[in-house]
């Protein structure tokens, strides 16, 4: 064990939990500005309702996304000094932007979104909040760019032991980052459609038979519905596109992702290993059923070649599976999403002409508590899914141009990194189960307020002489 | 080229350090200025809908140092790494405690909040100063002095802009509060000062390190007589200079054994960075001081 090793462990660690938050932000805040929007444009209580109740949800996930971030920033400096000096002239281009043009439109107008329900026009308000979910959506085009960077990179050359940008558009129309972009929002959708999914299911089940509430909760899940539907068919567009790049750019990840050990023509593709699909791995690397796969052991020997002795292969079972599990769950929870659209389908109602209502088929019980046991899934596809890219794409931080073993600080010792993992560890731990807690709290209380009301006004606090578990009454910070 | 990214780092620098100042000077304030949580959510109401975007002038200020002088961003970080982590660390529990207080129900949740955000005001207010005294002077002495002037400084910073900002009781105490963190900032600015002035000795430097200092002197004489929002642009302007006396005297080594040309990127990043940030700044300094705009209003219990 040396400090390479709790670098890396740290790396992984920090920005998996990371990206549990980061998905619901992207995706949530979407739609909560869809349904304040709808308010806005029906005057209909209960999408006040629904946005203030998922508004705050959103809220509780968004200060884990935005403290859990600054980790990244920082850790790039901290812990890999030495890939940040070789990267930093073309890495740091659209981290840069990521900051100046997408942080600061997200967390300007979602101060003044939160505070500002009383204080700015309907029309301000409202725009104030889709202009900090357009910031949250542009943050991951410009971070997902510079991700796709080191997995394929381009636009630049390798001056005096640094690379140096030598094409900003090639860098931002990179084809790994215009087709990991969708991918990967479009999954962020899927994470967040599927949250609301499960709270959506889980009202219903409780409120069954309340009278106007359950019509509230049809019309939340029909949209999650809807988002998580077509969310799906972008993932897999854009999935079945990264395939082909793949096969292109990272021969050894495409290998690992199914353990093809030697160059194959119509190499088939196992659901689980001894279940194989002919010819399935050729159509999705290159839509030819009979195309030539590269296999981990003839990459191996090609790159020792090209690039002298070395262990060029990932870890096989951790992306063998990983690839199941993101494309397996992420099915499911589409798959989920189609089969709740046909059972909420929109029947003709009784009556002729004019008078002629629509109204959508009622949700079964045993669809709802599908959607809440669905939870987990699409957060474990995702998760899944980046332990695939990033760990597919060991032992190189820069495809072809930088090893992981020289990107490492090299001033940094081991307890350093012992103390931050350590301490890192201990905080998330705590700050996940007090996120499940609070986020679990509040969608068993529900809605507290009635339509009407709003939400920022201070509410008067227990005398401070009240002993022990007084409730305050959450007010100022909504 | 060079010279004028490293002229926007100090300006993104500057920004962060007037902007956060009052944040953090707010957060550690929270436990000596309220009584009763009414006026604790007073308090933290006059930082609420800004902080999380005066926290993006840290992140750019970073991510452009990242972008053009990547040497310099990558030996800084891990060259400090205990503090940069502790900094991280401290900005986690507070952003966390800010966003969540109002979402927590029992009595020990909002107190445990409110611990995270005294701790990570406190924290990284002192640590800004220990990390930029000792990259200049490179002694313990420096250290101790620059982290108790950031954090003395802040606290100031946070009272004015209290004083400013509420009425009633808060208002009173955070005045109060101004005065006695000035007889820790005072001394220490006078001790400090010169000390980054001289490691890049010029006079006018000097005349710059002065300045601040009477910046601070005129900020404390107009908060005794109660013109807060003068004195506010005293201590704005106080942080402004001692950050230039700062910026300047690393302008020759921004660390040991490294000058600004080795650190910076290539001229095609500098200059395509350049457009953008002359395209995306004007925007963002206008809708944030809208934001500033829309909450002017004191904050009554």
């Amino acid at each position: 064990m040396d400090a390479l090793d709790l670098a890396r462990w740290q790396f992984g660690v920090t920005t998996v939990y990371h990206f549990l938050f980061v998905p619901l932000t992207i995706g949530l805040g979407v739609f909560v500005a869809t349904m304040q929007t709808a308010w806005h444009r029906t005057g209909k209580d209960r999408y006040l309702t629904l946005t203030r109740f998922f508004g705050k949800l959103f809220l509780i996930n968004f200060a884990m996304g935005v403290v859990t971030g600054l980790v990244q920033e920082f850790q790039f400096g901290m812990n890999w000094s030495e890939y940040s000096t070789f990267v930093g002239d073309v890495f740091g281009a659209p981290l840069a932007m990521e900051a100046l043009l997408a942080f600061f439109l997200e967390s300007t107008f979602l101060g003044l979104w939160i505070f500002g329900w009383d204080r700015l026009p309907k029309r301000v308000h409202l725009a104030c909040l889709w202009a900090a979910v357009i910031g949250s959506n542009l943050s991951a085009y410009f971070i997902l760019a510079a991700n796709a960077w080191m997995k394929h990179p381009v636009g630049y050359e390798v001056v005096d032991g640094r690379a140096r940008m030598t094409d900003l558009w090639a860098v931002l129309t990179n084809s790994t980052a215009l087709a990991q972009v969708p991918h990967v929002v479009g999954a962020a959708f899927v994470v967040a459609g599927g949250f609301v999914l499960a709270v959506s299911g889980y009202r219903l089940l409780r409120e069954r038979g309340s009278g106007e509430r359950p019509h509230m909760w049809r019309a939340a899940l029909r949209t999650a519905l809807v988002m998580t539907a077509i969310a799906g068919v972008v993932v897999a567009a854009s999935g079945d596109l990264s395939g082909r790049l793949l096969h292109e750019q990272q021969p050894m990840k495409l290998a690992a992702a199914e353990g093809l050990r030697h160059d194959t023509a119509g190499a088939s593709f196992s659901v689980v290993p001894g279940v194989e699909v002919p010819g399935m791995l050729s159509l999705l690397a290159a839509h030819d059923p009979a195309a030539v796969v590269q296999g981990v052991d003839d990459v191996q020997g090609r790159y020792e070649q090209e690039f002298g002795p070395a262990d060029y292969m990932p870890n096989l079972p951790v992306i063998y599976w990983s690839f199941r599990v993101m494309i397996g769950f992420g099915m499911a929870t589409v798959g989920l999403s189609a089969l709740g659209l046909w059972l909420t389908r929109r029947r003709r109602g009784h009556g002729h002409g004019r008078g002629r209502r629509r109204t959508a088929h009622a949700v079964p019980d045993w669809f709802a508590r599908a959607c809440v046991l669905a939870l987990p899934l699409p957060t474990l596809a995702v998760i899944a899914g980046w332990l695939l890219s990033e760990i597919g794409r060991q032992p190189w931080t820069v495809q072809g141009e930088l090893m992981t073993a020289a990107s490492v600080s090299p001033g940094v010792s081991l307890t350093e990194v012992a103390i931050s993992l350590a301490v890192f560890t201990v905080l998330y731990g705590v700050l996940a189960v007090a996120e499940g807690a609070l986020l679990m709290r509040h969608i068993k209380a529900g809605p507290e307020d009635r339509p009407g009301d709003r939400p920022e006004r201070p509410v008067p606090a227990p005398a401070e002489t009240e002993p022990g578990k007084a409730r305050l009454t959450p007010t100022l910070m909504y | 080229m060079v010279t004028f990214w490293f002229i926007v780092i100090a300006f993104l620098w500057t920004g962060y350090f007037v902007l956060e100042g009052f944040d953090f000077g707010v957060g550690a304030l929270l436990p000596v200025l309220t009584r009763a949580d009414a006026e604790r959510r007073q308090l933290l109401g006059t930082i609420g809908p800004v902080w999380d975007g005066n926290e993006v002038w840290l992140i750019t200020a970073v991510g452009a140092m990242f972008a053009a002088f990547p040497a310099w961003y990558s030996g800084l970080l891990s060259g400090y790494y205990l503090p940069f982590f502790l900094v991280v660390a401290g900005l986690i529990t507070r952003g966390v405690g800010l966003e969540w207080r109002g979402k927590v129900a029992s009595r020990r949740e909002v107190a445990l909040c409110d611990a995270g955000i005294v701790t990570g005001s406190v924290l990284p207010a002192f640590l800004w100063g220990a990390i930029f005294g000792h990259l200049v002077r490179g002694t313990a002495a420096a250290t101790v002095i620059g982290g108790a002037l950031s954090l003395s400084v802040a606290v100031l910073h946070g009272a004015v802009f209290l004083s400013l900002k509420t009425a009633g009781p808060v208002r009173a105490r955070a005045r109060r509060s101004a005065l006695l963190a000035s007889a820790g900032a005072i001394p220490l600015a006078v001790l400090a000062l010169p000390g980054i002035a001289d490691a890049a000795p010029s006079t006018w430097l000097w005349g710059v390190a002065l300045a601040a200092t009477a910046a601070l002197a005129v900020g404390v004489a107009l908060i005794a007589r109660r013109r807060e929002g003068a004195a506010f642009t005293a201590t704005t302007a106080f942080i402004m200079l001692s950050t230039a006396t700062l910026f300047s005297a690393l302008w020759r080594a921004p660390l040991p054994g490294l000058t600004v040309a080795e650190a910076a990127s290539a001229p095609y990043t500098l200059t395509v960075l350049t457009w953008i940030g002359l395209l995306a700044l004007p925007g963002v300094l206008t809708y944030q001081a809208w934001t500033y705009w829309v909450f002017r209003r004191r904050l009554t219990v």
